[in-house]
């Protein structure tokens, strides 16, 4: 069967995860900080219950109309190159995830972070916070204009620069679908060194990357990228069509 | 390759099974027909976008019988973990949820939200959030689940978040009969049993170490 059906005749569904081969890993030595932070033993299978199966409703009332842009902050205009960044949330099974909060943060044009433990001496600019947030339309569809991120050094090891990234913060309907995730921009020359971008498992890494989009590229204005984020869909086999037993 | 979204089946299609998904396992691992995005390490500058002004409310401010939960946060060098976000998640006191994907209907407890977000920060080094002690809610094999919040700690150093989950020390009767708990040793259980505070609940988490949490894989 699929599910969980009580006594009282409570029918709880389960969200599917991917293939392990398939999951970015907790830890990975050649991103030195995971070393004495990532777990080490075993994680304990917790079946999905009813806190598991719900999540918090977290929707237009957190964001405003000039969250989706970020490229007008403190009454000017940012600088770099204006990117208009879109695309839709799904699930597994393809089904659109409706007003899901995304939450973005980036580095701007020269790739500095406004906070105080970036220290990287490019120039902060003035126009631009790196903040966005909206919220997914009953298409998943998300979008928002902001200008595109510079790479940027770190001291995980000599030389190491991060790829161009904007990072994104997601809620689907439940605790399982929970998502904090990069977004990389197509043939970055940093990928090969980056060892954040290269902890995905290889086959996944493509799902990580946005791909221009010059249909959706604004004349005269701004570039386009399209990034889809897909979160882990639910089994919802109807009881009756089941055939237990038969384990593929 | 990333998907087209005009390749994306119409919503009201009636929602077919697909064959070769495993059964009766409790998990259901691929195959998946769209790859799941992967997940990534929050970095050090996730108060950029993760900062909510009222964050650490799971129960309006100054709720009738509302309580703190703090705890620090332990590296596998014993050091405080300063830069780290927890999300709590949990039922009302009555054990429902403020949300639409409960299947018994979404419940509404007086300035209840369920949800929050607190940082770890330099100084003291601590998350509290604010909330209401969760209720009993049923584990959907005819018993009920020993009251618990679940958490998510999101770092720099972590690729992914780690879940763990919050007891409470004086509901000994309930946690005996926890599901959950009852598949754990007695030193396991312990990493995820708060005591009681004088105005709430302390639970350390450690990442690592002689200590380390029970983290649950979803
Ligand atoms: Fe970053």
């Amino acid at each position: 069967m699929t599910g969980t059906t009580s006594e009282s005749g409570l029918h709880l569904p389960r969200y599917l995860r991917e293939d392990a081969s398939l999951r970015t890993p907790v830890g990975f030595p050649d991103y030195k900080s995971t070393g004495l932070r990532a777990p080490l033993r075993t994680p304990v299978d917790l079946p999905h219950r009813l806190t598991e199966l719900t999540g918090p409703v977290l929707g237009e009332d957190r964001i405003t109309a000039q969250d989706a842009d970020l490229t007008l902050r403190n009454g000017g205009e940012a600088v770099g190159q204006r990117i208009l960044v879109y695309g839709r949330v799904l699930d597994s099974d393809g089904r659109p995830v409706p007003d899901a909060l995304v939450e973005v943060w980036q580095a701007n044009a020269g790739g500095r972070y406004r906070h105080v433990v970036d220290v990287f001496p490019a120039p902060l600019d003035p126009h631009f916070d790196g903040l966005g947030r909206v919220v997914t339309d009953s298409l998943g569809r998300y979008e928002f204009m902001t200008i595109k991120p510079g790479a940027y050094p770190w001291g995980n090891h000599h030389n190491a620069w991060r790829p161009a990234h904007i990072h994104f913060s997601l809620f689907g309907r439940a605790f399982t679908q929970r998502l904090v995730t990069q977004m990389y921009f197509p043939d970055d020359p940093l990928f090969g060194q980056d060892p954040i971008f290269n902890s995905i498992p290889p086959a996944a890494r493509h799902r990580a990357i946005s791909s221009f989009s010059l249909e959706r590229t604004v004349d005269n204005w701004a570039l386009a990228f399209e990034w889809n984020i897909v979160l882990r869909g639910k089994d919802e086999t109807p009881f009756e069509t089941e055939d237990d037993g038969d384990v593929a | 390759m990333t998907l087209n979204p005009l390749d994306v089946p119409a919503v009201t299609e009636p929602y077919q099974p697909l064959p070769g998904r495993s059964r009766n396992t409790g998990f259901l691992d691929g195959p998946v027909r769209y790859g799941l995005s992967p997940s990534a390490t929050v970095g050090p500058y996730l108060a950029i976008g993760l900062s909510w002004p009222d964050g650490i409310w799971a129960a309006d401010e100054g709720t009738e019988g509302g309580i703190w939960i703090r705890g620090r946060i332990f590296d596998g060098a014993d050091q405080l973990v300063p830069d780290a976000m927890v999300e709590t998640w949990q039922a009302d006191p009555d054990g429902g949820f403020p949300s639409p994907e409960d299947p018994r209907g979404a419940a509404s407890y007086p300035g209840f939200r369920g949800y929050a977000r607190a940082q770890t920060v330099e100084p003291p080094g601590e998350f509290a959030v604010f909330t209401l002690k969760p209720g009993r809610v049923p584990d959907g094999e005819g018993g009920l689940q020993a009251p618990h919040i679940d958490v998510s700690v999101f770092a720099r150093g972590l690729l992914d978040r780690v879940v763990t989950r919050i007891y409470f020390a004086d509901e000994a009767e309930a946690n005996a009969e926890d599901v959950v708990l009852r598949g754990l040793s007695e030193d396991q259980r312990r990493t995820l049993i708060a005591e009681k505070t004088d105005d709430g609940y302390r639970l350390d988490i450690h990442l690592q170490g002689d200590q380390e949490t029970v983290f649950f894989d979803l």
